[in-house]
């Protein structure tokens, strides 16, 4: 029978017990607001499972720890937010070019530099996916609840497995020091996934790979592979190399990794889709404010209908464009001067007008700025 | 001895260095140490930054990482806090450790984790072709220093000391013998050790100051250096301006990982009846 368990909790515990549950055994971190509850949890639970916990100098040893750990076949998170995100670009890169599975949470704050530390923004989207330097495959998600914390941090762990890339786990203030209830499931319903090794050690190729987005084995450090690993461009055998073919094969390779699983990738909420001619489009703690909006206005007999990205990257564009294709108009609210608006903009086409709310005051939109932008023009 | 061959990846040959660069003699003296040692091979972790001296991590038959620039000390804290059992190398050049990866370094140091740290020192930075560093003595040339350099540069040795490392030495390419004898040692230090190997870097180091070619600058590197125990016998103005070599500090301290190893025991035995499991949390107190 299975047992399931109900508690009170903020966002940050979620994605924390998230973590856990996906069978976390490394967090390296540097505190910020307002992540820093995660780092305090994975100090304190982290010895209990046998895992370790490292307060690194800086968010860049951070996720460089990381990266090491994972390496050594460990499943190795880090948490943060604006100005450590930014520290942590450069290794982004290298793990998404070495194709080493990481969790990264960041909690969104109010940039850009220190901003306002504590208060809710939502600017770092186009940077969780173009922030470090190079094309480089990445996903991120972007959970809208304290329940969502949960799944979707687990989720980022599989998919960080799965696809041997950098997964961005991409919360913000507001979801992430929010309380609600969350019903847990039993953990024995639970199943995270688990690195193979490959088979065999002789010869063993670490880059060998479909070059249609194939995804080689990773061998753990220490198991006698004696594999390399450089951030320079390599050839199957892992051999860095400045030959222009090998490095335009590999690059396609890595972002088809992505690109063709969209479909399994993309994940929406939706509500009052089907038939709505308003449709609100929008992520995060701002997906929250503009679903009370649009309840509303469907109260009263407005057509509006709500879609919320789960997965911001890569973007859900199918999902978008079936929206667009029978909309009159969409709004995006976010905490930013129009970010998810440029994407949304790109695939909506000139089909239907978007408008743009942007906030960057640093204070979560009340519904009724969301609920008049719906009945405008209506 | 093995066959020291044994242990480079013939593959991945030929290596990028200039003819006459000291970084194949750190590289060669480092595994004549681990030969000596009889380390497992399966067991030996090797991590490095960006330079000239970076790259010799991809020619050695091992687990190999070549990270980023100045980020391999916290990639390989990474590796040894997962899995303490290996024995983790960390080979990076002057810039790359004590300029972009300073930081790193003093803290790798403080936590007394268990990483042997090969400096390979040539005064310069040479992959970018020659650019002064934190090791450049003041007054010398690089082509970021035309008119001399007015920047001072650290004793590395003296850093790595005062920032907690346990164990620190310093050899050369001249002096090969001291400089495997110390490696070997500094592998056998449980705790952070710090090897810096003085080199050379003929094609600007050598070319930028009128050094002249390796074998003037293996001279200017022998005539630059006295070693620690013959320097006790010596007048002050006999060492003026000289680089000590051998070993310079070896003090037992607790290691890093042990002692995380040591807390989970402790909090294991304290949770013995910790039941949680997954949502356990203790820490899920409103
Ligand atoms: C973040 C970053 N900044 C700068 C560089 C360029 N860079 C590559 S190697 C190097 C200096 C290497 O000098 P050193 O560590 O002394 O090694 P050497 O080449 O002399 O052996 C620099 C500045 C880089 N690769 N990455
Ligand atoms: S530039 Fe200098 S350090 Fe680099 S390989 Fe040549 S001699 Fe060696």
């Amino acid at each position: 029978m299975s047992k399931t368990t109900a508690k009170l909790m903020q966002g940050n515990e979620a994605c924390t017990i998230g973590a856990l549950a996906a069978g976390l055994e490394f967090y390296g971190g540097y505190p910020i607001t307002p992540s820093t509850e995660i780092a305090e949890i994975c100090a304190e639970e982290l010895p209990k499972v046998g895992g370790k916990f490292i307060q690194m100098e800086d968010e860049i040893g951070s996720i460089a720890a990381c990266i090491g750990a994972s390496l050594a076949g460990k499943k190795a998170m880090t948490a943060t937010s604006g100005p450590g995100f930014s520290l942590m670009q450069e290794c982004i890169g290298y793990a998404a070019l070495t194709e080493v599975p990481i969790v990264i949470i960041n909690v969104q704050r109010m940039g850009p530099s220190t901003g306002m530390p504590t208060s809710l923004g939502q600017g770092d989207l186009m940077q969780a996916r173009w922030g470090t330097h190079g094309d480089h495959p990445v996903i991120a998600l972007a959970p809208g609840n304290v329940k969502e914390c949960f799944e979707l941090t687990l989720r980022a762990f599989d998919l960080a497995e799965t696809y041997r890339v950098p997964v961005i786990v991409l919360s913000d203030e507001v979801i992430g020091h929010m309380r609600e209830k969350v019903v847990l499931p039993d953990p024995s319903e639970i199943h995270p996934l688990r690195r193979a090794a490959p088979a065999t050690r002789a010869g063993y190729k670490p880059y060998a790979a479909d070059p249609d987005g194939g995804v080689p084995l990773m061998a753990p450090f220490g198991e006698g592979y004696r594999w390399h690993v450089t951030g320079l461009f390599h050839d199957e055998s892992g051999k860095p190399t400045n030959k222009g073919e090998i490095a335009d094969t590999l690059l396609r390779r890595l972002a088809r990794k992505v690109d063709k699983n969209a479909d399994i990738l993309a994940d929406c909420f939706s509500e009052s889709l089907d038939d709505c001619d308003v449709a609100v489009i929008s992520f995060g703690s701002s997906a929250m404010s503009a679903l009370s909006a649009v309840r509303r206005a469907r109260a009263e007999g407005v057509k509006a209908g709500m879609l919320r990205l789960r997965t911001v990257w890569p973007f859900p564009e199918a999902i978008v464009d079936k929206v667009a294709s029978r909309v009159k108009r969409v709004i995006v609210p976010e905490m930013n001067l129009g970010q998810l608006a440029l994407e949304v903009e790109r695939v909506v086409g000139c089909r239907a007008p978007v408008t743009r709310i942007g906030k960057v005051n640093g204070e979560l939109f009340h519904p009724d700025e969301i609920y008049a932008s719906i009945m405008e023009n209506k | 001895m093995g066959d020291t061959l044994s242990y480079f990846r013939q593959d991945m040959l030929p290596h990028i260095w200039c003819p006459g660069c000291g970084h194949g003699t750190a590289t060669g003296a480092l595994v004549r140490a681990i030969d000596r040692l009889h380390l497992d091979k399966n067991k030996v972790c090797i991590v490095s930054g960006i330079g000239c001296s970076s790259r010799a991590v991809g020619y050695l038959d091992f687990d190999t990482l070549h990270t980023a620039h100045g980020r391999a000390l916290a990639f390989a804290t990474g590796i040894k806090l997962a899995r303490p059992e290996l024995k983790v190398i960390v080979m990076t050049g002057d810039g790359d450790c004590t300029a972009i990866g300073g930081n790193h370094f003093i803290h790798a140091a403080r936590r007394n984790i268990g990483i042997t740290t090969i400096v390979m020192n040539n005064n310069i930075y040479g992959m970018t072709s020659g650019q002064y560093s934190p090791m450049t003595p003041k007054g010398f040339f690089g082509t970021t220093a035309p008119y001399g350099n007015v920047e001072r540069n650290f004793d590395l040795c003296e850093l790595a000391k005062s920032a907690g490392a346990t164990y620190v030495a310093r050899a050369t390419s001249y002096h090969v013998p001291l400089l495997i004898d110390l490696i070997e040692k500094a592998l056998l230090n449980p705790g952070f050790s710090v090897v810096e190997a003085l080199v050379q870097c003929p094609t600007y180091m050598g070319r930028k100051n009128k050094i002249g070619g390796p074998v003037e600058m293996l001279n200017w590197i022998k005539e630059g250096t006295v070693n620690v125990k013959a320097a006790a016998a010596l007048p002050p103005e006999k060492l003026k301006d000289k680089i000590l070599i051998g070993e310079l500090y070896n003090k037992q301290e607790g290691e890093y990982t042990a002692d995380y190893d040591a807390l989970i025991a402790r909090v294991q035995r304290k949770y013995d009846k910790f039941q949680g499991g997954l949502y356990g949390c203790a820490s899920n107190s409103d």
